[in-house]
């Protein structure tokens, strides 16, 4: 029974980290209409800022000036790069936020090389007792944090006047702009929210027990694709779902691993893949992704 | 490689009926010809190292053709492309190999000869992507690509735990090709033309190219015929082209077939040029290589597929050999941007580069640079030609 829990528990952990990067790609395809590739290279961004800064600015500072670093390169990357382009086939997004991963990422593994960088946070490697099951306090941060952010983001979208404009954006894109709605200023600030919960999401993934920021950490990103896709691309609360079942799955997978040899070793690291196949298949839009309709 | 030379001076007389149109062709047919027989000259010029490279960027552009029929042609995107070549390349190794023992596993196969195993494993590559076609045929534009992309982490799992047919985590060697007692490896039978010895690369060369020739004849033929209409109408409208009698289903899923059948012949050169595969080869990163080579070609077009080819297999290499004389660049492993770095670098910079100044890759740079000399020709054509200028227009 206290594995069940632990097992849970650091499963809802990880399923906050990626419901903030699922959450990310959904505003920026909300926005924009495009998956961003390039979220893995962020996700360095944030980690790799904060790793360098946290000795001098300490923890709080560092992780300040690592969000609006982020953000600010997410909404560099969304002026230079994706503003101009206008309308063009889906592949050469996709494929242009993949190039622009590879100059980001080649950069940052250039400078973090071989080694493992600490955050500073301020956890540790200390951990508490919730309902009989010890788990790591980073992990409860990572929930904590998470909560906070999501149903700040929430709110945002439902309250403020940019929540409007994109939901306006997200429903018919030339509309909104035809009423008024500023689309450059919408499609920027969502790709630096995006970029902020990236760097966020980067502080947990690399807080205790794991080892710290290697070159290897921009892929967890490419969990959070499933995460996102299960949920239904064009829908946060999706996203928040989708991620949740990912993060509980793997955890699942890997708590229960001796179980499941006859799948061969590692087989929580597919699972999340698992998942959203099966539920595509069931569902072809995601959870509660808007169904494709066409006019003729 | 004699017999084609005969070919460009009797292709360059025109033909007797519409001589303007024909000579056109003709000039093409020609240009291609020439094409081939430099190809086929060149094992007598080059070093193994760029008869190496000129093998990697045959198999590649076998390869982009695929993936451009599938996702230039029909508009459906796919990550999942390293995952068919897996399934060519292990099931030519499977097919072809004897069963027995690598390191401390077992091995088996059917140990048939390699010409039949080559073909088998294209079927089965092409049977594969068939058998995708349940998810293929649901899902639509980025929920396709994720869904492919779960095709490759779910391939590299599996590969790495069938131990007995792929070898694991440590690969398996691949048998030789051979025809009728002809193996295409360094020596048996020893072959010396024209002073030049004939080891590995250049014997695998001309199978390389004469698969090549084959593959893209046939794409052009494809793709210019009914069923290359189909899938182009299928792109552009699924319920337009359903009115006009186009079977949709039927067409997406014989797309993922044709792709995955030149991902599986182009993963059987790449098994015959290594020698070994390991599974770690197959990840991601080639998925996204083969993608980049078809967004830089310039998507559905089976010579822009062949142009990214060479060019996102040749560039790297090209770094990597004269990284030394290059200024900026340090040797590898000193302080600074390494080689291998500068052409990750110019690799993504390309990426960006060329879609950001030509969204339509490198057949749509060519494309207008031919344009806009019959522009002031026919003034009156001007209007349109920037929105539909047809290939063979120009010139």
């Amino acid at each position: 029974m206290t594995k069940l829990s632990e097992i849970v528990l650091n499963g809802l952990a990880l399923g906050s980290v990626y419901a903030l990067i699922a959450l990310g790609f959904v505003v920026i395809f909300k926005a924009s209409g495009v998956m961003n590739f390039a979220h893995a290279s962020l996700l360095l961004l944030g980690g790799y800022v904060i790793a360098q800064l946290h000795d001098e600015l300490g923890f709080a500072g560092a992780l300040l000036v690592g969000v609006v670093v982020t953000a600010a390169g997410a909404g560099l990357i969304e002026m230079l790069f994706i503003r101009g382009l206008g309308k063009v086939e889906l592949h050469v997004l996709t494929i242009l936020t993949i190039g622009i991963d590879i100059l980001l990422t080649t950069e940052l593994v250039r400078r973090i090389g071989s080694d493992k960088l600490s955050l500073g946070d301020p956890w540790g490697a200390k951990s508490v007792e919730v309902f009989g099951a010890n788990v790591a306090q980073a992990r409860i941060a990572a929930i904590v944090v998470a909560v906070v952010l999501i149903t700040l983001f929430f709110m945002a979208f439902r309250y403020t006047a940019w929540g409007l404009s994109m939901r306006a954006a997200s429903e018919d894109r030339e509309a909104a702009a035809l009423m008024g709605v500023r689309m450059k200023r919408v499609q920027l600030v969502a790709w630096c929210v995006a970029g902020a919960l990236a760097a966020v999401a980067a502080v947990f993934l690399t807080a205790s027990p794991t080892p710290g920021l290697d070159r290897t950490t921009g892929f967890v990103a490419l969990k959070a694709f499933p995460a996102a896709v299960l949920g239904g691309m064009d829908s946060a609360l999706g996203a928040l779902i989708g991620a949740m079942m990912i993060g509980l799955t793997e955890a699942l997978a890997a708590g229960y691993q001796s179980d499941l040899d006859a799948l061969g070793g590692g087989a929580s690291g597919i699972a999340p893949y698992v998942v959203m196949i099966l539920i595509l298949l069931w569902r072809p839009t995601g959870l509660l992704g808007s169904k494709e309709l066409s006019r003729v | 490689m004699s017999e084609p030379e005969p070919k460009p001076g009797a292709a360059l007389r025109p033909a007797a009926p519409g001589p303007a149109k024909s000579s056109v062709l003709n000039l093409r047919v020609a240009a291609a010809v020439i094409a081939v027989v430099v190809m086929a000259l060149m094992p007598y010029y080059l070093t193994d190292f760029w008869l190496l490279t000129g093998l990697f960027a045959m198999a590649a552009a076998l390869g982009a053709i695929g993936l451009n029929i599938l996702s230039g042609t029909t508009g459906q995107l796919s990550l999942g492309h390293a995952f068919f070549l897996a399934v060519g390349a292990y099931g030519y190794m499977y097919f072809s190999g004897d069963s027995g023992r690598s390191g401390t596993h077992d091995i088996s196969g059917l140990g048939l000869p390699p010409f039949i195993a080559l073909i088998l494993a294209v079927l089965l590559a092409g049977a594969v992507g068939g058998l995708f076609s349940p998810i293929s045929g649901r899902l639509r534009g980025m929920y396709l690509g994720i869904a492919t992309l779960a095709l490759v982490f779910i391939g590299e799992h599996v590969m790495i735990n069938a131990h007995s047919v792929t070898g694991g985590y440590n690969g398996r060697a691949a048998e030789p090709m051979e025809f009728f007692g002809f193996t295409l490896a360094d020596e048996d039978p020893y072959l010396e033309v024209a002073g030049v010895e004939f080891a590995k690369y250049e014997r695998l060369w001309y199978l390389a190219l004469a698969l090549l020739v084959i593959g893209i004849i046939v794409a052009r033929n494809l793709l210019r015929g009914r069923p290359g209409r189909a899938l182009g109408a299928v792109r552009d409208s699924e319920i337009a082209a359903a009115v006009m009698g186009v079977p949709v289903a039927r067409f997406r899923s014989m797309a993922f077939v044709v792709s995955s059948m030149y991902a599986g012949l182009a993963g059987v050169i790449l098994a015959l040029v290594f020698g070994r595969m390991i599974p770690e080869y197959f990840g991601l990163a080639l998925s996204i290589d083969y993608l980049a080579m078809i967004v830089i070609g310039g998507l559905g077009s089976v010579g822009g597929a062949v142009a990214g080819a060479v060019f996102v297999t040749v560039l790297p290499q090209l770094f990597a050999h004269y990284a030394a004389s290059l200024p900026l660049v340090v040797e590898s492993g000193g302080d600074g941007v390494g080689p291998t770095e500068a052409a990750r670098y110019l690799y993504g910079a390309a990426i960006v580069l060329v879609l950001l100044f030509s969204p339509g890759g490198l057949a749509g740079l060519v494309r207008r640079v031919r344009t806009p000399r019959t522009t002031p020709r026919t003034p009156a054509r001007s209007r349109s030609a920037h929105s539909k200028e047809p290939q063979g227009a120009a010139s």
